[in-house]
C-alpha cells in the first residue's frame, strides 16, 4: 500500500482531543496549504493552526499552542469508531474518511485559493481553505465549532452576521469571511452548529481572508466541488513532473509535495516548517519558531529540486537566495525572512501553555544574530550544482559568488556557532570548516570550467588546500580514528556524514568507514535513528540525520542492502500521510520539534535518489557535474 | 470656460486622487481598491482588472472633473477651498448613494440578499464603504477634497 493512501485508526484515548484539553499527537496533524501559508489539522478535524496572509503571520488558530486560549475551526464528527485519513493522490488535498455506528462521511480539507504560482488570475479569494463533508452512507453527526483568536491566542474577534453573504470579521487591515452551507449559531466570539447528514448529503464552508481588495465571496454550491477538483488536478499537474522512477515514489511525491507546500511562491523562498514552538522535547523549553528561510538547506533543498527536474523551483529558490542576502553580502545571515529581511527578535508569550506544556512559546529567533560560517559553502554548492547541471550563473550571480568566496578565504579560520545553533557560544566546528573546504572547492571548480568569470582561482585553490590540511589533521582525532565534531575535541557530530557528501571524503574510504562506525556506536539508536550530537539527549532523535546516513550507505559507505534496509526502517516513522517532523521520539517514534519539517523531506529525497543513483550505478555524489543528466539553457528554460 | 485649464487641472487632480486611494490602499487603511472595482466591472482576471480598472478611473475623474469646473464658472469661484468643499460633498454622494448602489450595478458583486453566485462573488461595500475597513470613509474624504483642492487651484491659476 502506498504511503499517500496509508491510513492509521483512530486512537480512542485521543477521541474527544478537540473538544477539550486533550492533546492530539503531532504526528496526527496534517497540512494545507496554498504556497503562502499552511493550515494545521488533526485527525478530528480540528484546524489547530492557521497564519494568514504568510507562513509567519501571526495566527488566527492556535490551538496547537494552547487548547484553551488558541483558536481552532473544528467539524468533528460526533462519536466515531473509525477515522482514516489520505491525501488524494499525488495532492495537497485531504481527506479525512469517518466510520461511525451508523453511517460513514468524508471531510475533505483545501487551500484552494491559490493556482499555485506567482499570478492570481479571476475572481478568487486571496487566502481561502474549503472544507467539505460529505455523508457517503447511513447517518452521521457532526459539530462545527468555529473559534478564531488573534495575535497567537491573545483575544478573540467580533463575528458579525451579513445575511446571505456569511459571517464576518476583522483582524488589523484584513477581513475574514466565513460562509457555511447549514446555518451556525454565533456565541460571544465564536460560532457553533450541529449537523446530521444523511446519505448523499453534503456540507459546504469557506473561509476566506481579504487584505489587498474587497474580498471574493465563494459560492457554496456544485461550483466548490468543481474547485476541489482544479485543486487535486493542479496539485496532479505539478506531482506529474517530478523525474523519480526509484522504488520509494510515493514518499518522495509526498516529501516533495511538503516541500512545495513550504515554497513561498511570490519570492521562490522555503520555510523550514510552518510552525513554531513545537517540542524537541515534551515539556521542556527546546521550542523554536521555524517559519523562516535558513541557507543552511540551500544545497541539499537545490539538489533534490533540480535532480526531481523542478527547474523552475530550483531557480527560483536560488534567486530567491541571491536576492535576499543582497543587504548582508558578502556577509549572511543564517536565516532571512520570506521576503529577505532579518528574521524578527525573538520574543516569549508567557500566556501560552504551549504544546503539552512545551514552554516558552517563542516568536522570532535569535539565531538570526548567531554567526555560521557554513552558510556560504551551502549557497555556493547551491549555485554550483545549478550550473554543473546546465543552468545559466549570470554576471551579477558571479559576482556575487566571488564575493561569497573572497568572504570565505578571509574569514574561514574563525570559531562560529555552527549548523546545530547551540546557544553555548563559538567553537571551531569541522563542519564548518568543510564547507568553508566546499565553498572554495566550487569555485575553483566553477572557474576552471569557464563559469565564473574573474574569479581568483588560485587563491581559492590556496585556502581550499589550507582548509583541507586542517580538517585532516585537527578535525582528526586519531585515539578516537573519527572525525570529530569541534578541531581537536573528542564528541562525535552526525554532520560529519557529510563529508563524503560535499566529496571531502570518499564515502568507503577508511577514515569514513571508522568514522561512521564511532558515530553509529555513540549517536546510533537500536532501530536506525540517530542523534544529531552526544552533548544533549534531551531532545529526540535528528530525523535528517538518518536519512544522511541511509545517504552515506548508498554513496558507498554500505552496502546497497544496508542502505536500502535503513530506508525501509526510517519510512516507518512517517506519520499515516507520509509526514515527518524535525525529530524523531527514539521510544515511541512520535514525531517531535515542528511538523512538517522541510529539512527532513529535502533527506528523505536525497537519500532516495542516492539510493535509486546506486541502484543503477550512476555516479553519486550530488557535487560532481552529471554529465548524463546535464540541460541546456535553453532546455531549463522550455 | 478655458478648456485647456480644465484639460491641465482635471488631469492633475485626478492623478492626485488616484495617489492618495493608492497610498491609502497600500498603507491597509482601507481595502477599497478603486481601480480593481471598476476594472471587474469589464472582466473578472484581477490582474487585467486593475490596469483597465485604473485607466478607466483616470478617464471617468478627468471627465468629472468638468462638473467642478461648470460649478467654479457658474459660481465665479474657483479656489482650493471651495474646490475642496465641492470634492467632501462629491466623497459623502460617492460614499452613501454610489456605494448603496454598487450591488446593484456592479455585475461581479454579491448583496446581503442574495448572497454569492457564479456570477456575483465580490464583496459589498456596505454603508459608507465600512466593510472595506474603518477608515475607508476617512480616505475617500481626504482623496476627493484633495482632488477638488487642487483643481481649484490651479484652474484659478491658469485663468
Amino acid at each position: 500500500m502506498s504511503v499517500s493512501e496509508r491510513s492509521a485508526e483512530i486512537d480512542p484515548q485521543n477521541s474527544g482531543e478537540s473538544t477539550g484539553a486533550r492533546w492530539p499527537a503531532i504526528q496526527d496533524y496534517a497540512i494545507i496549504g496554498d504556497c503562502r501559508s499552511a493550515a494545521l489539522i488533526s485527525r478530528h478535524g480540528s484546524i489547530d493552526w492557521l497564519c494568514w496572509p504568510r507562513f509567519d503571520s501571526p495566527p488566527i488558530f492556535s490551538a496547537i499552542l494552547d487548547r484553551e486560549r488558541g483558536g481552532y475551526w473544528r467539524i468533528s464528527p460526533v462519536a466515531p469508531e473509525t477515522i482514516t485519513r489520505k491525501y488524494v493522490q499525488d495532492s495537497n488535498v485531504l481527506e479525512t474518511h469517518v466510520l461511525g455506528r451508523s453511517g460513514k462521511a468524508v471531510l475533505t480539507d483545501v487551500m484552494a485559493s491559490a493556482p499555485y504560482t506567482s499570478r492570481r488570475v479571476g475572481l478568487l479569494p486571496d487566502h481561502e481553505v474549503i472544507r467539505k463533508v460529505t455523508c457517503v452512507a447511513g447517518e452521521m453527526e457532526f459539530e462545527i465549532e468555529f473559534r478564531p483568536r488573534v495575535d497567537y491566542g491573545r483575544s478573540g474577534v467580533r463575528v458579525c452576521e451579513k445575511g446571505e453573504l456569511g459571517l464576518r470579521f476583522v483582524v488589523g487591515k484584513g477581513a475574514y469571511w466565513l460562509r457555511s452551507s447549514t446555518p451556525l449559531t454565533v456565541e460571544g466570539s465564536g460560532v457553533r452548529g450541529r449537523v446530521a447528514l444523511r446519505a448523499n448529503e453534503t456540507l459546504r464552508f469557506s473561509l476566506s481572508y481579504s487584505e489587498e481588495a474587497p474580498a471574493v465571496l465563494t459560492p457554496l454550491d456544485a461550483s466548490l466541488d468543481a474547485r476541489i477538483e482544479h485543486a487535486i488536478a493542479a496539485w496532479q499537474q505539478w506531482g506529474r513532473r517530478a523525474n523519480y522512477d526509484g522504488a520509494y515514489r510515493d514518499s518522495v511525491m509526498r516529501s516533495a509535495l511538503a516541500l512545495k507546500l513550504l515554497t513561498y511562491a511570490p519570492t521562490g523562498a522555503i520555510v523550514a516548517a510552518p510552525t513554531t514552538s513545537l517540542p524537541e522535547h515534551l515539556g521542556a523549553s527546546l521550542n523554536w519558531d521555524y517559519r523562516y528561510c535558513w541557507l543552511r538547506d540551500a544545497s541539499f533543498t537545490i539538489r533534490a529540486l533540480l535532480e526531481l527536474d523542478y527547474w523552475d523551483e530550483a531557480e527560483d529558490f536560488l534567486e530567491w537566495m541571491l536576492q535576499a542576502t543582497r543587504l548582508t553580502q558578502p556577509k549572511l545571515r543564517i536565516l532571512y525572512t520570506i521576503y529577505g529581511d532579518k528574521a524578527p527578535v525573538e520574543r516569549e508569550l508567557e500566556y501560552l501553555s504551549g504544546y503539552r506544556e512545551s514552554r516558552p512559546v517563542r516568536v522570532g529567533n535569535a539565531a538570526r544574530d548567531q554567526l555560521q560560517l557554513d552558510v556560504h559553502g551551502e549557497v555556493i554548492d547551491a549555485a554550483a550544482q545549478f550550473a554543473f547541471h546546465g543552468g545559466h550563473l549570470d554576471r551579477e550571480m558571479q559576482r556575487t559568488l566571488i564575493g561569497f568566496g573572497n568572504y570565505v578565504a578571509k574569514n574561514w579560520d574563525q570559531p562560529d556557532e555552527g549548523i546545530w545553533e547551540p546557544r553555548s557560544g563559538r567553537e571551531n566546528h569541522t563542519h564548518s570548516r568543510l564547507l568553508c573546504w566546499t565553498a572554495m572547492d566550487r569555485l575553483v571548480r566553477l572557474g576552471e570550467r569557464g563559469l565564473l568569470r574573474g574569479a581568483p582561482v588560485e587563491v581559492y585553490k590556496h585556502h581550499s588546500d589550507l582548509i583541507r590540511r586542517q580538517i585532516e589533521t585537527r578535525g582528526w582525532n586519531e585515539r578516537l580514528q573519527s572525525y570529530v565534531s569541534v578541531l581537536d575535541g573528542d564528541e562525535p557530530d552526525s554532520s560529519l556524514l557529510l563529508l563524503s557528501w560535499y566529496g571531502f571524503e570518499q564515502a568507503d574510504s577508511a577514515r569514513m568507514r571508522s568514522t561512521y562506525r564511532m558515530l553509529r556506536d555513540s549517536l546510533g539508536t537500536p532501530d536506525g535513528l540517530l542523534y544529531r550530537y552526544r552533548k544533549e539527549k534531551l531532545e529526540g532523535a535528528f530525523a535528517i540525520c538518518s536519512f544522511w546516513e541511509a545517504e552515506y550507505l548508498a554513496l558507498g559507505g554500505g552496502s546497497l542492502d544496508e542502505a536500502q534496509q535503513l530506508f525501509a526502517r526510517l519510512m516507518k516513522y512517517s506519520n499515516d500521510l507520509g509526514l515527518y517532523g524535525e525529530e524523531i521520539d527514539p521510544n515511541s517514534g512520535a514525531a517531535l520539534g515542528n511538523f512538517p519539517q522541510a529539512f527532513t523531506h529535502v533527506g528523505l529525497i536525497g537519500a532516495a535518489l542516492s539510493i535509486r543513483g546506486r541502484e543503477k550505478g550512476e555516479t553519486q555524489l550530488a557535487h560532481r557535474p552529471p554529465t548524463a543528466t546535464a540541460h541546456s539553457s535553453a532546455e531549463v528554460r522550455s | 470656460m478655458n478648456w485647456t485649464s480644465w484639460l491641465l487641472s482635471g488631469f492633475v487632480a485626478t492623478l492626485a486622487l488616484s495617489t492618495l486611494l493608492s497610498t491609502s490602499h497600500g498603507l491597509g487603511l482601507t481595502r477599497m481598491n478603486l481601480p480593481y472595482l471598476i476594472g471587474t466591472f469589464v472582466t473578472p482576471e484581477r490582474e487585467k482588472a486593475r490596469v483597465y480598472g485604473f485607466m478607466i478611473h483616470l478617464v471617468n475623474g478627468w471627465a468629472f472633473s468638468i462638473l467642478y469646473v461648470l460649478i467654479f464658472e457658474a459660481l465665479h469661484m474657483a479656489n482650493w477651498w471651495f474646490g475642496a468643499l465641492l470634492g467632501v460633498a462629491h466623497a459623502l454622494f460617492v460614499l452613501t448613494v454610489v456605494m448603496s448602489l454598487m450591488p446593484g450595478i456592479h455585475p461581479r458583486m454579491a448583496s446581503e440578499q442574495h448572497g454569492p453566485n457564479a456570477n456575483r462573488q465580490l464583496e459589498p461595500p456596505g454603508f459608507m464603504a465600512l466593510h472595506y475597513g474603518i477608515q475607508t470613509p476617512v480616505s475617500v474624504f481626504l482623496a476627493h477634497a484633495a482632488f477638488g483642492a487642487i483643481l481649484g487651484s490651479l484652474y484659478r491659476i491658469a485663468t
